[in-house]
């Protein structure tokens, strides 16, 4: 192993569910360094770092601290070797002050337990002058801005006396002054031995501050390479640069009339603005982006989550306002939403009732709902739709993902919607089931349904796509055809990289 | 399978037929026409009572006003009943009067999305002392003839409130299972985003619920009201814990998403039946509090445990299927 590595990772192996997060990667961080960590959404830096702070276990594979190994790692241990991480959004105790924030936690008092408040007040200030803060240690964190607070977290996790600093998306909602800034407290740290481990998708910041890049990609690390000698284009290439493993059965689907159309849609709440876009009967428009870009705040908006406040929604030619989900139902239009353990079933419910529940009205007759005609629709769809179960009166928590799944799209489809957005179809379910719902989505298409799907898997989007719209910073910056789309370009705009020349 | 789906209701079940085994072994004299008539007829408002508050807690909520409503109700009641109004509306003004605080709480909670704990206990103060203000602490005497009873002899006039109680009870526990209505609300409860990402309203819903659960209690306390020549000013003092404990013990989930009014109707007939069964046994009634909150602990207690072999039974069957 390396002489003077502070941190090394070693064929580090992590599934969830089956699903194989991150495969032998391999990480080595220097004292006084700064090492940039890229990848695409789903690539495994956070499950990287998750290890590495403890928050996880690998399955597979070694860590090692100045070279001795961290056996059973966990959020304290990592604590106690001095690995810190700061994340986007900081997470500090808002209704604490700066001072019993920094002081959280490492602060023993004396003998009593009583609290030294002249010492705390000064470590405080000390440390916050380390970072370059002018903040008053009485202040309330929740009177602070987002990049003040930003310090106050790097200044407590300099007072607990970290040897490993690990950034995750420092920079995404700071202002240019702000991440100078950091920036400079950035290369202080890095010249006092601190070792950096620097995520961010801003790839034209990474020169002035990394060292260092590691590119992950599918789980696994591509390369390690000096940061002054490799270039944006090169990076994108190598974060991306797989060939489709899997295969997509997309068809040609006659393309019918534009069903849905939005025209400079916009909304504050949600964070969206001058959205066009018109889809047309049979058509899947894809819809790639960064975690961040505003994809799913995109598709709350249609569904009447978060009210629009700009531009029009038009249905068929007609503009539509759609205040409650149960409007946008009315309409035809179906949400698969993304989180779908959480919100996409009932888990608690049986598969009949959770397939039914979207549809309501049409079981309802004189004498009460019409459990027979129930039986019979949810024994359709779970046949059609190939769900793997004993008996429709399986509790949906009992399922595996991939048909839990297949659930919630039955719901959707006994709407009978004329659209339907799909948020993250296959995330997180194996490759069978995956390959499954793209069959579906292929059949719904080829009955005329016009589908948006969102999704973080460029193979995806660019498998099963009509066309592309790549979102970034709230909007979508362009729309690609498929002949035309390949990763690199999507990766590109969804940076912020390059925008218009390819709009059409 | 339907075992383990209503086990809940089941084991209250259980502890009800041991209450009444014990009883006729030790105190036979319990089971006299005239004991058992009262004890049907004492409980048949708290059952209206917990009937909405089962509802109330199916979709996660809960209601610790009632009893204040039920105050303001009663005492509505036989102020309307001096002025001599006919009794079919009479009937209708109290309900109006249960359904507009219940709506009140709804609103609060539905589409303000306010905490219910907090709103009812704000109401519960409110429309209790708001009452007492009012009277002046004063009961409402004077009731003319045809109030008590509606005016019937006295068997009759029990005979409609047992109807009264059995018939909302049979509406409630059908349209419950067999609604449309009824699978929102457990959808609701059971997880409320999922509902409203199904398309379903949960803020009308909500408000309905407490709608529902303010008409009740109107309802409740006409049917009790009827029955005495003077209507007290503090009364219905803990029947929002009486209805709830019921609810609990007839093992309904206190989270949401789990309950059966099948359940609900047993934990009335046990925490209804506990006062006088310790008398007939020789207990002291003073034991009576005490052993209704025994009875709550241990309904918890046993839920969790069976949560806890429901889990593992779960972790058996997959193993089954995988083998």
């Amino acid at each position: 192993m390396a002489e003077n590595a502070l941190l090394q990772a070693v064929k580090v192996s992590k599934a969830y569910d089956g699903v194989q997060a991150l495969i032998d990667a391999d990480l080595t961080l220097k004292a006084g360094e700064v090492q940039a960590l890229v990848g695409e959404n789903g690539a495994g830096k956070s499950t990287l770092i998750k290890i590495i702070t403890g928050a996880v276990q690998q399955d597979e594979g070694e860590l090692f601290f100045n070279g001795e190994p961290v056996v059973n790692n966990s959020p304290a241990l990592s604590k106690s070797l001095g690995i810190a991480a700061i994340y986007q959004q900081p997470a500090l105790f808002p209704e604490l002050t700066v001072a019993e924030n920094i002081a959280l936690g490492r602060e023993a008092g004396n003998i009593f337990g009583l609290i030294n408040w002249n010492n705390r007040r000064r470590t405080a200030s000390e440390l916050l002058g380390r970072v370059g803060a002018k903040i008053d240690p009485e202040t309330l964190v929740s009177e602070l801005s987002m990049p003040q607070q930003q310090l106050v977290e790097i200044a407590r996790a300099l007072g607990a006396d970290a040897k490993i600093l690990i950034f995750d998306e420092p920079t995404a909602s700071l202002s240019e002054e702000d991440t100078q800034n950091l920036f400079r407290v950035v290369r202080e740290l890095r010249s006092a031995g601190v070792g950096i481990v620097y995520i961010s998708h801003r790839l034209e910041e990474l020169p002035q501050i990394a060292d260092r890049v590691t590119v992950l990609r599918d789980g696994r690390t591509i390369e390690t390479r000096e940061m002054d000698v490799v270039s944006s284009e090169e990076l994108i290439r190598l974060m991306v640069g797989r060939d489709l493993s899997a295969v997509f059965p997309k068809r040609p689907v006659a393309l019918g009339d534009v069903v849905f159309e939005l025209k400079e849609l916009g909304s504050r709440s949600a964070g969206i603005h001058n959205i066009n876009l018109a889809i047309r009967e049979g058509e899947i428009v894809g819809v790639a982006g960064l975690i961040g870009a505003g994809r799913t705040e995109l598709a709350r908006t249609i569904f009447g989550l978060a009210e629009p406040d700009r531009g029009e929604i038009l249905l068929r030619g007609r503009p539509i306002r759609i205040g409650h989900p149960q409007e946008a139902i009315e309409y035809g239009i179906a949400y698969l939403p993304e989180d779908r353990r959480r919100h996409g079933v009932v888990l608690d419910f049986p598969i009949s009732s959770n397939i039914t529940l979207a549809s309501l009205k049409k079981l309802s007759g004189f004498a009460g709902m019409d459990f027979g005609r129930e039986r019979e629709v949810a024994e359709e769809y779970t046949r059609r739709l190939g769900v793997k179960t004993p008996t429709i009166y399986n509790a949906v928590s009992t399922l595996s993902g991939g048909n839990q799944q297949k659930v919630a799209l039955s719901r959707w489809l006994m709407t009978k919607p004329s659209v339907l957005i799909l948020d993250e179809p296959t995330q997180g379910i194996d490759v069978g089931a995956k390959a499954e719902i793209h069959d579906l989505m292929m059949e719904i298409a080829e009955k005329g349904v016009a589908i948006l799907m969102i999704s973080s898997e460029l193979p995806e989007i660019l498998g099963m796509s009509d066309r592309i719209a790549v979102m970034c910073g709230g909007t979508i910056a362009t729309i690609l055809n498929r002949a035309d789309a390949t990763q690199d370009k999507i990766l590109s705009i969804a940076l912020g990289h390059l925008t218009d020349n390819n709009k059409g | 399978m339907r075992f383990s789906r209503y086990k809940r209701e089941i084991s209250a079940a259980i502890a009800f037929a041991l209450l009444l085994m014990i009883v006729a072994v030790v105190a036979p004299s319990f089971f006299n026409g005239g004991n058992i008539r009262d004890l049907v007829i004492n409980n048949a408002p708290a059952l209206i009572l917990a009937i909405g508050m089962t509802l109330v807690i199916l979709v996660g909520q809960i209601d610790i006003s009632i009893g204040s409503q039920f105050a303001v109700c009663s005492v509505a009641a036989g102020v309307l009943a001096k002025t001599g109004m006919p009794l079919p509306l009479l009937l209708t003004g109290v309900l109006l009067i249960g359904s507009l605080m219940g709506a009140l709480n709804g609103a609060l909670i539905g589409q303000l999305r306010l905490p219910s704990i907090i709103v009812t206990l704000a109401m519960l103060v409110l429309w209790r002392d708001g009452l007492r203000w009012i009277t002046e602490g004063a009961w409402v005497q004077d009731l003319p003839g045809n109030f008590q009873w509606f005016g019937l002899s006295q068997q009759l006039g029990e005979l409609v409130i047992v109807g009264v109680a059995a018939l909302l009870f049979a509406v409630f526990a059908w349209s419950l299972r067999n609604l449309v209505i009824g699978r929102k609300l457990y959808a609701v409860g059971s997880d409320t985003e999922a509902a409203r990402l199904a398309g379903i309203d949960t803020p009308k819903v909500v408000f309905g619920v407490f709608v529902v659960m303010g008409a009740l209690t109107g309802v409740a306390a006409f049917l009790n009201a009827i029955r005495f020549s003077s209507i007290p000013g503090n009364t219905g003092v803990g029947l929002e814990l009486k209805a709830i404990a019921a609810v609990v013990v007839g093992g309904a989930a206190i989270s949401g998403g789990r309950a059966t009014l099948v359940g609900t109707l047993v934990g009335v007939a046990l925490l209804g039946t506990i006062g006088t069964a310790l008398t007939f046994l020789g207990i002291n009634p003073f034991w009576e509090k005490a052993i209704q909150g025994a009875i709550i602990l241990v309904a918890l207690v046993s839920d969790a445990a069976l949560d806890r072999l429901g889990k593992n039974g779960k972790l058996d069957r997959a193993g089954a299927r995988a083998a």
